[in-house]
């Protein structure tokens, strides 16, 4: 429209000159004075206040290096390390084997439909109203206990609790396999039938196409859809809050309480803690633009 | 192989169904435990005759309805604008609007309050203030859910021809862009007010009515009650997705799944 073509003597032709100076950056502005004034500011002091003495403003690193070393910390770390990576790789392939099965697993098409509506519902079914539904299902007292120990089995005598981290696993996993049911569909409708066709024709068994053609296009996604699963448990507070009353000591539970100032609390602990997961969470997208790269190769 | 196949798929569907419906059909169950020995609506009748109930949950859609307008006010002209004009602008817009995805929502709330308490921004107690939090942390699931709705429309034509017409931009983006991406929006506004209406601690630090602390609260006073406001949270969840793939009859098909 307005791109205005600068002809000059020796200007090289490839690229399409950059439109002069254009006001449409100004329909931008309200977008970045919203962003810059609720979001990058406050985030900014989560830096600031890492580095920060909580009671003097001083610089100091004394918060990163006793993250670093406080045995304590660390294992919050690895508690929503583990049952992040746990969730992820369970609720990964359990969302890929229904995804699979409801588009190309040869069962009726409204299943497709149905499990696309169930997912939307269940993906954002998180927080208190969840942990009340387990508390329901699996509790000491709860419907399926009850059922359970009529038929002579009480799982509360096999080792099994809802409110420690097995548990918890397991009322994770229901905002999970959704979201890879959500998010892996376009790319198993990418894989085409005539690479199955084609393998079949070759002589292919069902499990040699899975190990060379399927399974490697797939991977990349499917690796990469864990992540964001991965992201969607490390993040998780309101859920775990509301099931274990902050017994387990998940990273985001514990910046809950050094924030809200308990006795033991320190601000500045908890703004490390923060700046620790963001850590994380960057390198994990880091990881997942990368895959995402090499999946978009073959998908279209 | 086929044949195993298809049973294969059976068993994964209905393992599926079941971890869907269990923890609902238990919570439904038990809902309707009110009352000794048998089964009543009673906890239904409690909730929805309790004052608080009603003025908590009304809260939480009030706010819902302000952070969707907002939502669109802020992102549907700037992915317009992006994918119109101005592509270079692209990945650090993107950058910002996957940022509270990063951010623990715990440790934004302390960074607002501290930010907002002080003279220049004291606007701690506004509900301006919550509503621009909630905003934030829908943004990431209503700018791809935009993004996704313009992709599927040639905006570029759209714009010359309604230019032609003698329109402006005020005209274009409300009377013909907004029309046409009317699913994407539907789908990215449900997804705002279901986390407005599951989030549990913005509300309960910037002290303003909402249901889920409500809900977290009554928790540990009752048994029953807590059970059927989950299960009226559900079926308003529910509703919404219905409405969804309702209105996106014809259009792109898909619940644009956020992230």
């Amino acid at each position: 429209m307005t791109v205005i073509n600068s002809i000059e003597r020796g200007a090289p032709p490839a690229r399409p000159a950059s439109p002069k100076f254009s006001w449409a950056w100004l329909g931008l502005t309200p977008f970045f004075i919203f962003s810059l004034l609720f979001l990058l500011y406050p985030a900014s002091i989560l830096g600031v206040r890492s580095f920060q003495d909580t009671k003097t403003h001083a610089f100091t690193i004394k918060y990163i290096v006793q993250l670093l070393h406080d045995p304590y910390l660390l294992g919050a770390y690895g508690i929503s390390i583990k049952i992040s990576i746990i969730t992820a790789l369970g609720g990964g392939l359990f969302g890929f084997l229904l995804a699979y099965s409801a588009i190309r697993g040869g069962l009726p098409s409204f299943m497709r439909s149905s499990l696309m509506t169930f997912c939307g519902v269940a993906s954002n079914f998180a927080g208190v109203p969840l942990a009340f539904a387990f508390i329901a299902l699996l509790s000491p007292s709860g419907e399926l206990t009850r059922i359970l120990i009529k038929l002579g089995f009480n799982p509360y005598f096999h080792g099994f609790t809802l409110y420690t981290f097995w548990g918890l696993s397991l009322v994770y996993m229901y905002f999970q396999f959704p979201l890879m049911v959500l998010i892996i569909a376009p790319a198993i409708d990418g894989l085409r039938r005539e690479w199955l066709e084609a393998a079949e024709n070759l002589g292919a068994s069902s499990f040699q196409y899975w190990r060379y053609v399927a399974f490697p296009i797939l991977l990349p996604a499917i690796l990469g859809t864990m992540i964001l699963l991965f992201g969607n448990s490390f993040g998780a507070f309101a859920t775990a809050q509301a099931l274990t009353g902050g017994q387990i000591n998940l990273v985001t539970i514990v910046i809950g309480s050094q924030l809200r100032g308990d006795v033991l609390g320190d601000p500045g602990v908890g703004y490390a803690l923060a700046l620790g997961m963001v850590f994380i969470m960057a390198i994990a997208i880091v990881i997942r633009t990368i895959l995402q790269r090499q999946t978009e190769r073959w998908l279209r | 192989m086929r044949r195993g196949n298809v049973v294969w798929s059976w068993f994964w569907m209905i393992l599926g169904i079941l971890y869907f419906f269990l923890p609902l059909l238990a919570t439904f169950l038990f809902s309707l435990r009110a009352k000794l020995g048998v089964l009543s609506f009673t906890a239904y009748v409690n909730i929805f005759s309790d004052p608080n109930f009603i003025y908590n949950f009304s809260y939480s859609v009030l706010w819902a309805l302000l952070t969707i307008i907002a939502g669109i006010l802020i992102l549907v002209p700037t992915a317009y604008l992006i994918r119109l004009r101005l592509p270079q602008f692209r990945t650090p817009v993107e950058f910002i609007t996957l940022l509270p995805f990063v951010i623990p929502v715990i440790v934004y709330v302390f960074s607002l309050v501290r930010t907002f308490s002080q003279p220049p921004l004291l606007i701690v107690d506004s509900p301006v203030l919550l509503i621009a939090a909630y905003t934030v942390l829908s943004m990431p699931y209503m700018y791809s859910a935009v993004d996704t709705g313009l992709r599927a429309i040639d905006v570029r034509t759209l714009t010359e021809a309604s230019q032609s017409l003698g329109a402006g931009w005020g005209t274009i983006l409300f009377r013909v862009i907004l029309p046409n991406i009317r699913a994407a929006i539907l789908s990215g506004a449900f997804l705002s007010f279901a986390i407005v209406i599951g989030e549990l601690i913005l509300a309960e630090y910037l002290v303003k009515p909402a249901f889920a602390p409500y809900m977290n609260y009554m928790m540990q006073q009752k048994a029953y009650e807590p059970a059927a406001m989950a299960i009226v949270s559900f079926a308003l969840t529910w509703a919404c997705m219905g409405i969804i793939q309702f209105v996106g009859r014809g259009q792109q098909g898909q619940i644009a799944a956020g992230h």
